[in-house]
C-alpha cells in the first residue's frame, strides 16, 4: 500500500477506536456540561451591570479561563488516548500483524498521529468555537482574532500529541501519557513563573518561562491564543505594564512568527525523532 | 552493452523461475546478552510447506518476526517472495497469524478483515473476505465486536486474516495453541489446502504431530542455531526392522549385518536399513534368511517417529 494509503487508513482507523471507545462521547458530554456552566456564568457576569471597559476585561479573562479548561481537557484526553493507541497495541500485540503488512512504519506513526490531532484539534476548535458563540450570545463580547486563537489552541495539541506520540514509542502507554500530561502542566506552571519574574523584573526566573517555552512549546502557543482571544484594552483595564504579566489568564505580547516556526520545526524534528525511534523499534 | 541489453537481460529475468517464497542467510540476533539466534539459514520453496520446530526459546519467533521485519536482524539477509525484505512491499502477498494474536476490540471480524485487505493493497471483494470468515468458522459472528470473543475465536480470526489478501506465503506462529481438537483439524485441511493451492507456509509448532502430518519439510532450531534441516524422510530416514528368529545357521548372522546395524535382545534381531534404501532391503533379507534355514517368526516395522528424532537431535546438542 502506498504510504499515503496507509496514513489516510491509519488514521480513519484512530478516529473510529476515538468514536467506539466512546471518547468523543465523553469529551462531547464534558463539553456541554463546561459550556452550560460558562454560559450561566457569563450571564451572571452580564446581570451585574457592569460598565462596557469592565465588562470586556472581565470577558476576556474568563473566556481564558475556560479555554484554558478545554485546552486541559484536549491535552488529558489525546495523551491518555495516545498511549494506548500506540505503545498499548505495540505492548498487547495488536501492532504485530498490522506492521506485517505492506506498510512502512513512518507512514504507520504519522496516520496515527493524524488520526489523533484530527480528534484533539477537532474539539479544541469545535468546543472553542461553541463558546465563543456563548460569551458573544451572553455578554456580546466577541473576541479580536478568533481564527488565529483556535488555530493556536489547536497548534498546542498538535504539539502535546507529538510529544506523546514519542514517549509512547519508548515507554508503556501509561507513562507516556502521565509524563506528557506533566510535561505541559509543568511547562505552563514555568510560564506562569516567568510572567512573575517579569513583573519583578527579576531576569534568571522570567527566563524559566522562556527556557520551558523553548524546550515545550505548548505554554508559548497557549499564551499566543489567550493574547488574540483578549480584548486589547483587557491588559490596561488590568493596570497595565509589566505587573499585569504575571497573571495567568492574560498574555501581554502576540505570538512573533519565529515562535511559531520553532514550534513547527519543533514537531518535525520532534515527530522525526519518534518516527526514527519507531522503524527501529523491534516488536 | 547494447540498447537491447537492458530490455534483453529484462526479459530474461522474467523468464527465470521465481525465487524462493522465504530464503535468509546468516540472520542474528542478541537482546540484551542473550544472543537469541546465531546464523540461521533457511529457505521455504514456492508452496512447499516447512515446519519449524525446537524448544521454548529455540529462536523460533524471533526467526519470523526478522522475516517478516518485525524485529531488525544484527546481521544476516532476508528475501519474501524473492524481494529484500527490508522493502514493505515484500510483504503484500504474506500472511500472518502471529503467535501473540491480538486484534483491534473495537472492531468486528468483517471490519478487521477489510483492514488487512486495505493495508496489503491486494483487491479482495467482501464476498471473498466473507467466504475466509467462513472457512474459519466465524461466519456468524462476522459483525460483533471482538471484545467478547475468546481466544479460540480470535485465533481463528487471525487465521482469517492470515488468508484474506491471496498470499503466496503464509506464516503461521503457533496457529493451534488456543484451539480445541475440532480446530487443530480445520488448521490441518487449510495448511493441506494451501499447499494444494501452491501456497508456501512456514508452520511454528510444538505439535509435533501436526507438523509431520503437513510439512514436506521440517527445521528444527535449538539454542537459536539450525540443529537439523531436511525432509521428512531424510530427518526421519533411518528405518529399522525387528525380526524375531530362531534357528540361526552360520552365515545368518553376516547376512543380517550386511543389511545394517543390528542389535540383538534374546530371539529379536532389530537391523537399521540405510537411508537409501527403496523398499528391497527387507524383503531381500527376509528371502535370504529363510533360504539359509532361518525360522522366521516375526517381521516388524519400526518406525522412528518425529518426535524421537527431534528428542534425539535436542539430545545431542546438549551434550
Amino acid at each position: 500500500m502506498s504510504a499515503a494509503g496507509t496514513v489516510v487508513t491509519v488514521a480513519a482507523l484512530t478516529l473510529r477506536e476515538a468514536t467506539r471507545r466512546r471518547v468523543l462521547l465523553a469529551l462531547a458530554v464534558l463539553t456541554v456540561l463546561l459550556l452550560a456552566l460558562s454560559a450561566w456564568g457569563f450571564s451572571r457576569l452580564a446581570a451585574e451591570g457592569l460598565t462596557s471597559g469592565e465588562a470586556r476585561l472581565t470577558a476576556s479573562v474568563v473566556l481564558n479561563l475556560v479555554m484554558f479548561g478545554f485546552s486541559l481537557i484536549a491535552a488529558l484526553g489525546t495523551a491518555f488516548l495516545a498511549g494506548p493507541t500506540l505503545a498499548g497495541e505495540t505492548e498487547s500485540g495488536i501492532a504485530l500483524a498490522v506492521l506485517a503488512r505492506p506498510v512502512q512504519r513512518w507512514a504507520f506513526l504519522l496516520g496515527k498521529l493524524t488520526g489523533l490531532v484530527a480528534f484533539g484539534a477537532g474539539f479544541v476548535v469545535v468546543a472553542g468555537l461553541a463558546e465563543l458563540l456563548v460569551v458573544q450570545a451572553t455578554v456580546g463580547y466577541w473576541p479580536p482574532d478568533p481564527a488565529v486563537a483556535l488555530g493556536l489552541l489547536a497548534a498546542q495539541t498538535v504539539v502535546l500529541l507529538t510529544l506523546t506520540v514519542l514517549l509512547s514509542t519508548a515507554i508503556s502507554p501509561m507513562a507516556s501519557g502521565v509524563v506528557a500530561v506533566g510535561l505541559f502542566c509543568t511547562t505552563w506552571v514555568a510560564g506562569v513563573v516567568g510572567g512573575i519574574g517579569a513583573g519583578l523584573g527579576n531576569d534568571s526566573v522570567e527566563r524559566v518561562g522562556t527556557v520551558s517555552r523553548v524546550l515545550l512549546p505548548t505554554d508559548g502557543l497557549w499564551r499566543g491564543a489567550m493574547h488574540a482571544f483578549q480584548d486589547p484594552s483587557a491588559l490596561v483595564q488590568f493596570g497595565g505594564g509589566a505587573e499585569a504579566g504575571a497573571f495567568p489568564f492574560l498574555s501581554q505580547t502576540a505570538l512573533s512568527p519565529a515562535y511559531l516556526g520553532w514550534a513547527a520545526v519543533w514537531v518535525l524534528m520532534v515527530g522525526g525523532l519518534a518516527a526514527l525511534a519507531f522503524s527501529r523499534r523491534d516488536l | 552493452m547494447t540498447a537491447a541489453g537492458p530490455a534483453g537481460a529484462t526479459a530474461l529475468l522474467a523468464d527465470l523461475p521465481p525465487g524462493p517464497a522465504v530464503w535468509c542467510s546468516g540472520l542474528r540476533k542478541r537482546y540484551g546478552r542473550q544472543q537469541a539466534v546465531s546464523d540461521v539459514s533457511l529457505e521455504v520453496g514456492r508452496g512447499e510447506v516447512v515446519g519449524l520446530l525446537g524448544p521454548n526459546g529455540a529462536g523460533k519467533t524471533s526467526v519470523i518476526k526478522m522475516l517478516l521485519g518485525l524485529v531488525r536482524p544484527d546481521a544476516g539477509e532476508v528475501l519474501l517472495l524473492g524481494q529484500d525484505a527490508r522493502r514493505p512491499s515484500s510483504r503484500a502477498r504474506v500472511g500472518y497469524l502471529p503467535e501473540l494474536f491480538r486484534y483491534q476490540p473495537w472492531l468486528t471480524p468483517a471490519e478487521v478483515l477489510a483492514l488487512h485487505v486495505r493495508l496489503s493493497g491486494v483487491a479482495v471483494g467482501t464476498a471473498r473476505q466473507r467466504e475466509c470468515l467462513a472457512l474459519v468458522g466465524l461466519a456468524d459472528r462476522a459483525g460483533d465486536r471482538l471484545g467478547g470473543f475468546s481466544k479460540g475465536m480470535q485465533q481463528r480470526l487471525g487465521l482469517a486474516v492470515a488468508l484474506v489478501a491471496e498470499p503466496e506465503l503464509v506464516v503461521l506462529d503457533e496457529p493451534t495453541s488456543a484451539l480445541d481438537p475440532l480446530g487443530r483439524v480445520d488448521v490441518r485441511d487449510i495448511v493441506l489446502a494451501l499447499r494444494e493451492r501452491g501456497v508456501a507456509v512456514l508452520l511454528n509448532s510444538h505439535l509435533i504431530g501436526e507438523v509431520e502430518r503437513v510439512c514436506d519439510r521440517v527445521v528444527i532450531l535449538d539454542r537459536g542455531r539450525v540443529a537439523a534441516a531436511g525432509t521428512l524422510a531424510e530427518l526421519l530416514g533411518q528405518r529399522e526392522v525387528k525380526l524375531h528368529l530362531t534357528d540361526l545357521p552360520a552365515g545368518a548372522a553376516e547376512r543380517l549385518a550386511a543389511a545394517g546395524p543390528v542389535e540383538r535382545e534374546g530371539e529379536w534381531f532389530t537391523v537399521a536399513l540405510p537411508a537409501e534404501d527403496t523398499g528391497t532391503a527387507v524383503p531381500d533379507l527376509v528371502g535370504d534368511l529363510v533360504a539359509l534355514g532361518v525360522r522366521v517368526h516375526a517381521v516388524e516395522p519400526v518406525r522412528i517417529s518425529l518426535e524421537e528424532r527431534l528428542l534425539g537431535i535436542l539430545r545431542e546438542g546438549a551434550r
